[in-house]
Parts: C-alpha cells; sequence; structure tokens
C-alpha cells in the first residue's frame, strides 16, 4: 500500500485536468461520476492505506518521494509525500468528508450551467489539499497551501456573473496572502538557518541549533502563525470567511468548515517542534484562539444569514484548536478539527439542504416552523448544533472541546483565566447554535419549502449525523506525532463545570427564543444594547478599519498616481526642451536689421564686459 | 558558424519577407514563420553540446558551448566574436519560441505593409539573438542598436491611437541609453588602452583590464543605466507603459517577452563581472531600485483602467524582482532571475496576446468597458484565468519558483529588501484578480456576438501554458543548464569576498 500514497492527490487531479480540458462538454453524468468517483475512489485508496499503517503493531511513518522538484544551491525539496497518524487523519477527513461533499454536490448543483466547472474546481481542491497535508517539506506544503487558497478564490467567486461574489473571492485570496506572504518569509528564514525546508530534518536540526526561547524560532514560529490566522481565519485575519459565503453551499462545507480552512492548526501542528522552542509565540497562538472565539461567538449571536452563523462559528471553532496547540493539547487540538470538520460540514449541507427548499433564502428571520416540513434537515441540524454546543456525553464536539477545555485548565498560571474564556465561548456557542435551530425549525412557518432534496443530498446528512454524534469516540492515531500532553481528570468539579454549560447554553437560547420566558428586547434596544449589537454584528469593526487604514488609502494612493509621477519628469524635461525651443525660435524672425542690431548689442555687451575685468 | 547561420537566417528571412510582399500580400508572413522555424531547428543540436576546454579562455570557467572568433576590423581590436553558454541559450531559444509566437498571433492582425512589418520583427529577432551571443563590445553595440530601430518602426508605423508619442519616447530612452552605453564600451576600451597598450574590444580581453576603481566605478553607471534603462528599472520604466500600450500585439510579445530580457542579461553578463567591485558597491542601491519597481509597478498596475498598460506595469513589478535577484548575487537568487526572466517571457507575451486578441474584438482596451467575458468567450477566460494567476505567482507554475528562488536567496544578503519585496507578492495578487474580474468576470455589459478563441490561438496559447507548468513542476533542466554558467559568473566575481560568504 505504500507505493498507492501518490495516488491519492493524483486522482482528483486527474479529475480536475479532464474536466478543464473537456471544457463543459462532457455529459452532466459522466462529470458527476468523475468528479465524485474520482474523490471517492482516493477516499477508498486512503481507507486501505489507512488500515495499512494502523494494523502495525508500531506503525512507523514513511516518505514517498516522486522526484527532485529542484536542486539549487543546497536547496533541495522533493515531490515527496510523508504519511504518519497525523497526515493519515486529515487524510482521512479530506478524502471522506470530501466524498460525502462530492456526492451532495451531486445534486445540489445539478442544475447549474456550469456544473463541470464547479466539479474542476472541487477536485483541483481535493488534489491541493491532500498535497498540503502529505507535503514531506515546507515548499511543497506551500504549494498545496496556496493551491487550496486559488481553489477557495474560484469557487466562492464561482458564480462570476455577480460583481459580489467577485469582490468577495479576492478579498478572500488577498487576505490569506497576507499570512502567505509572512508564512513565505518563516520559510526563507528557517531556510537561511537551518539549511533545508524537510519537515522531519528541520525539526530534529532545530531542536540541535535552538534553545528554547531563542529570538530566531521565536520569529518564524510567529511567521508561520502568520500564515496560519490568514488561512484558518483567525484574528487579524478572520475577516474574509464571511465574505466567503458567497460561494455554493457544499464549498462552504468543504474549503470553509471541514477542511482548508483547518490547514493553520494542520500547519502549526506539523511545526510542533519549533513552537515548542518558542513559548512565546505558542503562549501568542493560544491567546489569538481564546480572542478570536470570542468575539467570533458574539459575532454569530447577532447575524441573521444562515450562511453567516455559521462561517462566525467556524471562526470560533477553531480559535479553540488554536487555544488547544497554544497550550500544548496538540492531539486534542487535532481531535477537535477532526470532530468539527463532521460536525460542521453537517450543519453546512444542512442549511444547504433548507436554503434549497426555500429558493434561496438565507434570513433566518424568514425561515420558521420547517421540523415537520423538512425532517432530515432539522434532526441534521438538531444534531450537529447539538455537536457544536458541545451537549455532554452524546455529542463528538462534547469529548473534543471538553479535552481542549480541561487542558487549558491544567496549563500552568494562566490555566484556570484561559479556560474561562473558553468556558464562556461555550456558553455563547450554545446560545448562537441553538438560536439558529429554535428560530428556524420551530415557530410558526414564514415560508413554505418546497419538496425536500432528494437521497443524494439526505444520504451525506444522515451519514454526518452518524459522525457526528459517534466521531466523539474515534481515537485520532497521532499518539506517536505529538509529546505527551498532561494528564486531566475526567471528573471533579472543573469537569462537571465544563460539561454543564453547553447545557446551560441550550436552556437560556430555549427561554429566550421559544419559550420567550426571558425577553432580551430591553436590552437590546437600549442605546448601549444597539450600539454592542451592532458593534457585534459588524463583527468588531473589523472591516470598517482595514478599509479605512489599508483598501482606501491603497485605492487613494493608485489614483492619485494613475499617470505616474515619475513621468512628469520626463515629460517636463520634453516640455522645457520645446519651451526653449519656441523661445529661441521667435529670435529667428528672418529680418536682417533685427540680426545686425542684436549683433551690435551682443557686442558692446561682450566689450562691456570685456571692459569690466580689465 | 551555427550561431552567425543562426543571426543570418533571421537577418535573410526579413529581407525576404519584404521583398516577397511585392509578389504577394500572404507571403511575407510565411517567410517569416518558415525562416523562423528552420531557426529553430538549428536549436535542438545546440542543447546537446558539451562544454569544452579548449575554446575556453583561461579567464573564464569551463562553461562555453561555443566560441567563434572572425577577423573583422584588427585595426581596432574588433571580431565577430560570438559565444553561447547556458544563459544565451535559455535566451536564445526564448527568443526564438517567442517570435514564432509572435508571428503567428499576428497572422490575421496586420494589412498595412505586411512585408515591412514582417522585415522589422525579423531583424528585431535577429537582433536580439545577436545581442545574446555577441562578446566583442563592438559588436554587441551593433546589435544593441539594430533590435531597437525595427521596433521603433512597428510602434510608430502599426501602433495604435497614440502611436507617435510611444515610439518617440522608446526611441528617446532607448537612443540615449545607447548611447552612454556606446561612451562607457568607449571608456571601457580605452582605458584598458591605456593599462596595457592593447586596443581590443574582446569580452574576455576586458574582463582582465585592470582599471582604477573610480574609472570602474564610473563606468560601471554607464552600463547599469543603459541595461536598467531596458529592464526597466524604477525611474527609467516611464517608455514601457506608452511603448507597450501602443504596440501592436506582436511587437507587445517580443518587447515583453524578450528585450527587456536583454537588460537583466547586460546585466549579469556585462555590468557585474566587468566590475564586480563598483558592482558590490551600488548593490543595495540596485536591490532598492529593484524593491522600487516591485511596488512602484503593482501599484501602478492596479490603477490602470487599460488592460495592456496594467500588464506592462505588471511587467515593471515583475522585472524588479530580476533587478533584485542578480544584486543579491547568488546561487539562488541569479537562478531565481534566470527562471523569472523566461517565465515573465511566457505569461506576459500570452498576456499582452490576450490583450490584443480582446482589442480585435471588442476593439477596446478599456475594462471599463469590459466584464462578464466569461459568458461569451469561456475558453478565452479559462485561458486567461491561468496567466493571471501565473502572473501573481502561483506555486506549480514557472513564475513562482522564480520568484521565490530570488528572494530565497536576496533573504540571506538583505532581509529588509526581502521584506519589502514579498510584498509584492501580495499586490500583484490585487492587481492581477482586479483585471480578471474587470474583463471575465462580473455581469456581462452587453449582448455580445464576438467570437471565442479558436484553434489556432488556443494551439499557441496551450503551448505556453505547458510551458509554464513544466518550468513550475520540473525547473530542473534550466537550473542545470545555467549552472555552469553561474559557477564561471563566481570565478569572475570571486575576487569580491566582501560582497557574500555564500557564493
Amino acid at each position: 500500500m505504500n507505493d498507492l500514497l501518490w495516488i491519492v492527490p493524483i486522482l482528483p487531479l486527474l479529475g480536475f485536468l479532464i474536466q478543464y480540458v473537456s471544457a463543459g462538454k462532457l455529459p452532466k453524468l459522466w462529470v458527476s461520476c468523475i468528479g465524485a468517483g474520482s474523490v471517492g475512489l482516493a477516499a477508498i485508496i486512503v481507507a486501505l492505506i489507512g488500515i495499512e499503517y494502523l494494523q502495525q503493531t508500531d506503525p512507523v511513518a514513511y516518505t514517498v518521494t516522486l522526484y527532485t522538484w529542484m536542486d539549487v544551491g543546497g536547496f533541495k525539496p522533493g515531490f515527496s509525500f510523508y504519511l504518519d497518524g497525523l497526515s493519515l487523519t486529515m487524510m482521512f477527513v479530506i478524502t471522506g468528508v470530501g466524498f460525502l461533499i462530492h456526492l451532495y454536490s451531486t445534486l445540489f448543483m445539478f442544475d447549474d450551467e456550469s456544473y463541470a466547472r464547479f466539479f474542476a474546481y472541487m477536485n483541483l481542491f481535493v488534489s491541493a489539499m491532500l498535497v498540503l497535508v502529505l507535503a514531506d517539506n515546507l515548499l511543497l506544503l506551500y504549494l498545496g497551501w496556496e493551491g487550496v487558497g486559488l481553489c477557495s478564490y474560484l469557487l466562492i467567486g464561482f458564480w462570476h456573473t455577480d460583481a459580489a461574489n467577485g469582490l468577495a473571492a479576492r478579498k478572500a485570496f488577498v487576505v490569506t496572502r497576507v499570512g502567505d506572504t509572512a508564512m513565505a518569509l518563516g520559510l526563507f528564514l528557517l531556510f537561511a538557518h537551518l539549511g533545508t525546508l524537510d519537515i522531519q530534518p528541520m525539526m530534529k536540526l532545530a531542536g540541535e541549533t535552538w534553545q528554547t526561547g531563542d529570538t530566531i524560532p521565536t520569529i518564524a514560529c510567529l511567521l508561520i502563525l502568520g500564515g496560519a490566522v490568514g488561512k484558518s481565519a483567525q484574528l487579524p485575519l478572520q475577516t474574509w470567511l464571511p465574505d466567503a459565503m458567497a460561494g455554493p453551499t457544499p464549498v462552504s462545507a468543504l474549503i470553509h468548515a471541514a477542511t482548508m480552512v483547518t490547514a493553520g492548526v494542520y500547519l502549526i501542528a506539523r511545526t510542533h517542534d519549533l513552537f515548542l522552542l518558542a513559548p512565546a509565540a505558542q503562549m501568542t497562538v493560544a491567546l489569538v484562539g481564546l480572542i478570536t472565539l470570542i468575539m467570533a461567538a458574539c459575532t454569530a449571536l447577532t447575524q441573521t444569514d444562515i450562511k453567516r452563523i455559521l462561517a462566525y462559528s467556524t471562526i470560533s471553532q477553531i480559535g479553540y484548536m488554536f487555544l488547544a496547540l497554544g497550550v500544548g493539547a496538540w492531539s486534542a487540538g487535532i481531535f477537535h478539527l477532526m470532530t468539527h470538520a463532521f460536525f460542521k460540514a453537517l450543519l453546512f449541507l444542512g442549511a444547504g439542504a433548507v436554503i434549497y427548499s426555500l429558493h434561496h433564502e438565507h434570513d433566518i428571520f424568514k425561515m420558521g416552523g420547517l421540523r415537520t416540513k423538512l425532517p432530515v434537515p432539522f434532526w441534521s441540524f438538531l444534531i450537529g448544533s447539538a455537536a457544536l454546543a458541545g451537549f455532554p456525553f452524546i455529542t463528538s464536539g462534547f469529548y473534543s472541546k471538553d479535552e481542549i477545555l480541561l487542558q487549558a485548565w491544567a496549563y500552568g498560571d494562566m490555566g484556570p483565566w484561559l479556560w474561562a474564556g473558553g468556558a464562556f465561548g461555550a456558553l455563547l456557542t450554545a446560545i448562537y447554535s441553538f438560536r439558529l435551530v429554535f428560530i428556524v425549525f420551530f415557530g410558526e412557518t414564514r415560508t413554505e419549502p418546497s419538496a425536500p432534496a432528494g437521497w443524494a443530498m439526505a444520504v451525506p446528512l444522515v451519514v454526518l449525523c452518524g459522525l457526528a454524534i459517534v466521531g466523539g469516540w474515534f481515537h485520532v492515531p497521532v499518539d506517536a506525532v505529538f509529546p505527551e500532553a498532561s494528564p486531566v481528570r475526567h471528573g471533579g468539579t472543573v469537569f462537571w463545570v465544563t460539561a454543564a454549560i453547553p447545557v446551560l447554553g441550550i436552556l437560556i437560547a430555549w427561554m429566550i427564543f421559544l419559550r420567550k420566558s426571558i425577553d432580551v428586547t430591553p436590552l437590546t434596544d437600549s442605546a448601549v444594547g444597539r450600539l454592542v449589537t451592532r458593534f457585534w454584528f459588524s463583527h468588531w469593526a473589523m472591516d470598517w478599519l482595514y478599509d479605512l487604514v489599508l483598501v482606501r488609502p491603497y485605492r487613494w494612493i493608485a489614483a492619485i498616481n494613475k499617470d505616474d509621477a515619475v513621468d512628469y519628469v520626463y515629460n517636463g524635461t520634453a516640455s522645457l526642451a520645446q519651451f526653449l525651443h519656441r523661445l529661441i525660435g521667435t529670435s529667428q524672425t528672418g529680418q536682417l536689421r533685427w540680426y545686425a542690431a542684436t549683433m551690435a548689442a551682443g557686442l558692446v555687451l561682450v566689450i562691456a564686459i570685456l571692459m569690466e575685468f580689465i | 558558424m551555427i550561431l552567425i547561420a543562426l543571426v543570418s537566417i533571421l537577418f535573410i528571412g526579413g529581407i525576404i519577407a519584404w521583398i516577397a510582399e511585392g509578389w504577394n500580400r500572404d507571403w511575407p508572413r510565411w517567410v517569416s514563420l518558415i525562416s523562423i522555424a528552420v531557426a529553430a531547428l538549428l536549436l535542438p543540436s545546440l542543447f546537446l553540446l558539451e562544454p569544452h576546454l579548449s575554446a575556453t579562455p583561461a579567464t573564464t570557467a569551463n562553461s562555453w558551448l561555443i566560441l567563434h572568433s572572425i577577423p573583422w576590423i584588427p585595426k581596432f581590436g574588433i571580431a565577430v566574436l560570438v559565444g553561447l553558454d547556458g544563459l544565451s541559450l535559455l535566451m536564445v531559444t526564448l527568443t526564438i519560441f517567442l517570435g514564432l509566437i509572435a508571428v503567428v498571433s499576428s497572422w490575421s492582425e496586420i494589412d498595412h505593409r505586411p512585408g515591412f512589418f514582417q522585415f522589422n520583427i525579423m531583424w528585431t529577432l535577429a537582433g536580439v539573438v545577436g545581442v545574446f551571443i555577441a562578446l566583442d563590445m563592438f559588436l554587441f553595440f551593433f546589435f544593441w542598436e539594430v533590435m531597437l530601430i525595427p521596433m521603433y518602426l512597428l510602434i510608430a508605423i502599426w501602433g495604435h491611437e497614440n502611436r507617435g508619442y510611444a515610439s518617440m519616447k522608446f526611441f528617446l530612452f532607448t537612443q540615449i541609453s545607447g548611447l552612454l552605453l556606446l561612451v562607457s564600451i568607449l571608456a571601457l576600451v580605452f582605458a584598458n588602452y591605456g593599462n596595457t597598450g592593447e586596443f581590443t574590444f574582446s569580452y574576455f580581453a576586458l574582463l582582465d583590464a585592470n582599471l582604477s576603481p573610480d574609472v570602474a566605478y564610473w563606468v560601471m553607471w554607464g552600463f547599469f543605466i543603459a541595461f536598467v534603462v531596458k529592464l526597466p528599472g524604477f525611474p527609467f520604466h516611464t517608455w514601457l507603459p506608452d511603448a507597450h500600450t501602443q504596440a501592436p500585439t506582436a511587437a507587445s510579445v517580443l518587447l515583453a517577452g524578450i528585450l527587456l530580457k536583454t537588460g537583466a542579461y547586460g546585466l549579469i553578463r556585462f555590468t557585474v563581472p566587468l566590475f564586480p567591485e563598483a558592482a558590490v558597491e551600488i548593490a543595495p542601491l540596485a536591490m532598492l531600485l529593484g524593491v522600487a519597481g516591485v511596488i512602484y509597478g503593482a501599484i501602478l498596475a492596479f490603477a490602470q483602467s487599460d488592460f495592456k498598460r496594467l500588464v506592462a506595469y505588471s511587467s515593471v513589478s515583475h522585472m524588479g524582482f530580476v533587478l533584485i535577484g542578480i544584486y543579491a548575487w547568488n546561487q539562488l537568487s541569479l537562478q531565481g532571475s534566470v527562471m523569472q526572466m523566461i517565465a515573465h517571457g511566457l505569461s506576459t507575451a500570452a498576456l499582452f496576446m490576450i490583450a490584443g486578441a480582446l482589442q480585435q474584438r471588442l476593439h477596446t482596451r478599456d475594462m471599463t468597458a469590459m466584464g462578464g467575458l466569461w459568458v461569451s468567450m469561456p475558453r478565452m477566460g479559462g485561458i486567461t484565468l491561468f496567466f493571471i494567476i501565473a502572473s501573481l505567482g502561483m506555486p506549480g507554475l514557472g513564475n513562482f519558483v522564480g520568484e521565490f528562488l530570488i528572494l530565497m536567496g536576496t533573504f540571506k544578503v538583505n532581509i529588509p529588501i526581502t521584506v519589502f519585496a514579498a510584498l509584492g507578492l501580495i499586490t500583484a495578487a490585487v492587481y492581477a484578480l482586479y483585471a480578471m474580474q474587470q474583463t471575465f468576470q462580473g455581469a456581462p455589459t452587453q449582448e455580445l456576438d464576438v467570437e471565442d478563441f479558436g484553434a489556432r490561438e488556443i494551439s499557441v496559447m496551450v503551448l505556453m501554458m505547458v510551458g509554464l507548468v513544466f518550468l513550475g513542476l520540473y525547473p530542473q533542466p534550466v537550473f542545470d543548464i545555467v549552472d555552469p554558467v553561474l559557477a564561471g559568473l563566481y570565478q569572475l566575481t570571486q575576487s569580491t569576498p566582501s560582497w557574500l560568504g555564500s557564493l
């Protein structure tokens, strides 16, 4: 099976190539088969590879090299894929969840005239994402990294005739590129000091070269973190993700929930040896995660667009993963990455099913009472939201989030504070996720849905429902990858409080939004309340700030210098020459007496000057 | 002899094309196509050559594949001294390839005096090939001028609405910088004469010229500015947007694809090796100009509403990377610069062809009048998208390899320069995606009944796409060809340890 590893990313790439080259001329059935089939086949191969890998009593990571990419001045990255428990877990998620979403899309996108283009981009994305997680060196990882960014851009702007989608797509690309550029600088720094970008040797060298707390690894980690916050939509680069919801819903599920946005988490986990050398940088990771998760949860409370609520919840949940990485709970972070992929894909696909049946309605206040009319989306949302909120013991989200919070508690002096922040976020999470459920699926019907979608959309939902529940009992096979986390007590006050918070949150949501026994309108309608709501709704005015500080000045500079100020110098020189030419030209009158007179005047002048000096 | 044959084929083909106009107006383009194709057939054999010691002067490393000398004006030490090493070989190949592309892409564009048009195309190509192989400074200057006059005529006669201004500007910039080059060459030759008593224009002899630091410094400036104008480097770039915008498609392709590369080639071949100490002295300034070009070009590109002008300013930005890479002067950065030269040649030439195709169909280059073209021309949209993302440095395509290696190499030399140059990766995304949005995306502005790319155009484009993918995924052949050249260059500049320990 070892030899099959390289086929995994190649399969969806072939799917992309076939559809790109055929330029939309293939029949839709073929497109479906190639589009979903290539990912499905990749998933089967991943399963085979995984079974073989995990059957070993002591699994050994290995590398498969296709060829040397380049060999210049000691820089020798290869097209090499590295398999260990971490990349295996990521591959499971990408191909598994990816296949379900592709299957779902065969129906969801069926009536779209650019059906083949959609699957071409989706396949290219899966391929790039697989390269990202399999890369054994940071340059190849960067190829996958930029590749998924490109596909994200292409799919956000998939419906390109609407200029707003194009704007959202460009925003996503440019904002993440800011992070990518920081990451590239990190790679240069690491290469300049370690002489290689091959991850495993590099980590070993780093440990030999640097002491814990040295400046260089700290800067390198912060630059890598820059890349991670861009791709994973964390503070301060999270502003692109909500707008990215302009893309088709399966795209949001696959790229902007389950896989690509967790690439930053993967990157930090992959380079954890480096972060262990830079405690300051690691602490920054934790704080970025904590602040982002609370900010995004507050915003999610105020949103009205079903997809934007989910988008902010994604930002918030990735914040938990960053928190986990920051406190050294590596496995817990990856565990939450996996369970989040299940329940968030489920929620997005469920939202897609609702939107599909409500003729592209996104506003939750125009929905309501869909519980009985759309049972499959309802149960999807119920299970997905319970997992998102971390409903104790029966959902996957509980196990992963609980692990993170308990590890945070155990993290030194800062621990209780980090825990408290995370627990507060968990309370908000439970409230906003059940706000969504109660408003959309309970109460009176505001928009009449058309018939529920067919099996191709229902099957993935049901499967993901199952995964969102049982995913919590999976054991991610990353024990050999990460250093052992500090042991935590499952039991005791902290454990029970952590477990009770989601229930409390759901209760609050129930009382406010369904039973209406708590009236929050006096609070939200007060002057301060309105201000805060607006502030949160705009996601803490970050878009406004960036627009003011970055976008407008850049546009302004570009606009005033459209004609290239440097050119004024040259054109000015030319004009001066022309002016002098005309000036002297006027003396050329053709009249003899004028010439004689000026000659005489000149003579007088010369004599006068000469006499002065003599 | 093969090198002289190569240049002669292009010169003679040009003359025949001009004459052929009198017989049949369709013949000139066929004459061009066939002569370039014949020249192209000579190329594969060159790739099989191995560097051979016997031909190599003792002063340089063993990197020359061919060296050939015929006496010309012995009294002044002028000879037809031509040579080919890996760098020249790649540049000549790029020239012939893009020449072929330029002729095919303007197949049906030119009605006015087609024979003279082809003559100018061919003579420009001949001049450029000459520049890449000439190793006698007098001969080099001869070719340098030969490539410029026909290009001036191409813009002045077959250009767009503002061709008079643009061609005159092009002419003045290139002639003044050419004059500077001539004066510098003569100064170098005379200085060498004063030291050795030998009158020679030979590159190899002049490499050994023992100049006083002052003379070297000032003569170096002459070479530097002449080549940076061509590159074009900030602040000498302003001829380029006008020339590019007004030139007919084939001329834009040649300008962007290969003429700009002669500037970079000149810096690598002449400016730095001839005056290594002086080059070290100005290296930070040169890199600063490079960074200025990267950022300034990108901001201006974003400001444009003329598609061709946008691409022209993007060239300023991309060639800024080349300038940085050259003056960082290490293996990574130089390999990156050469790669960037080739990849930029392909991607920008393609974008100019797309601009030409758009103008031919829509009779405008103004992007505010475009939008939503994907609906009527999906094939063209898909292909444009490819070159747009190549241009913004997507990994997997050649441009990325170039820019990444340049930055990686420069990081070892000068971190602030690298950081600011890296901002170019962001600004490139801004203007490139903006161009895509304004042309092919958005709501269609009008019902358009335009023809999508046909088979001829697609096949040309696919060739260039395959080239960029190849360079991006398997750049090693290019590195291997350039490597011995770099080894030779290090040997020439190793007397200047102050530059870099890491050479």
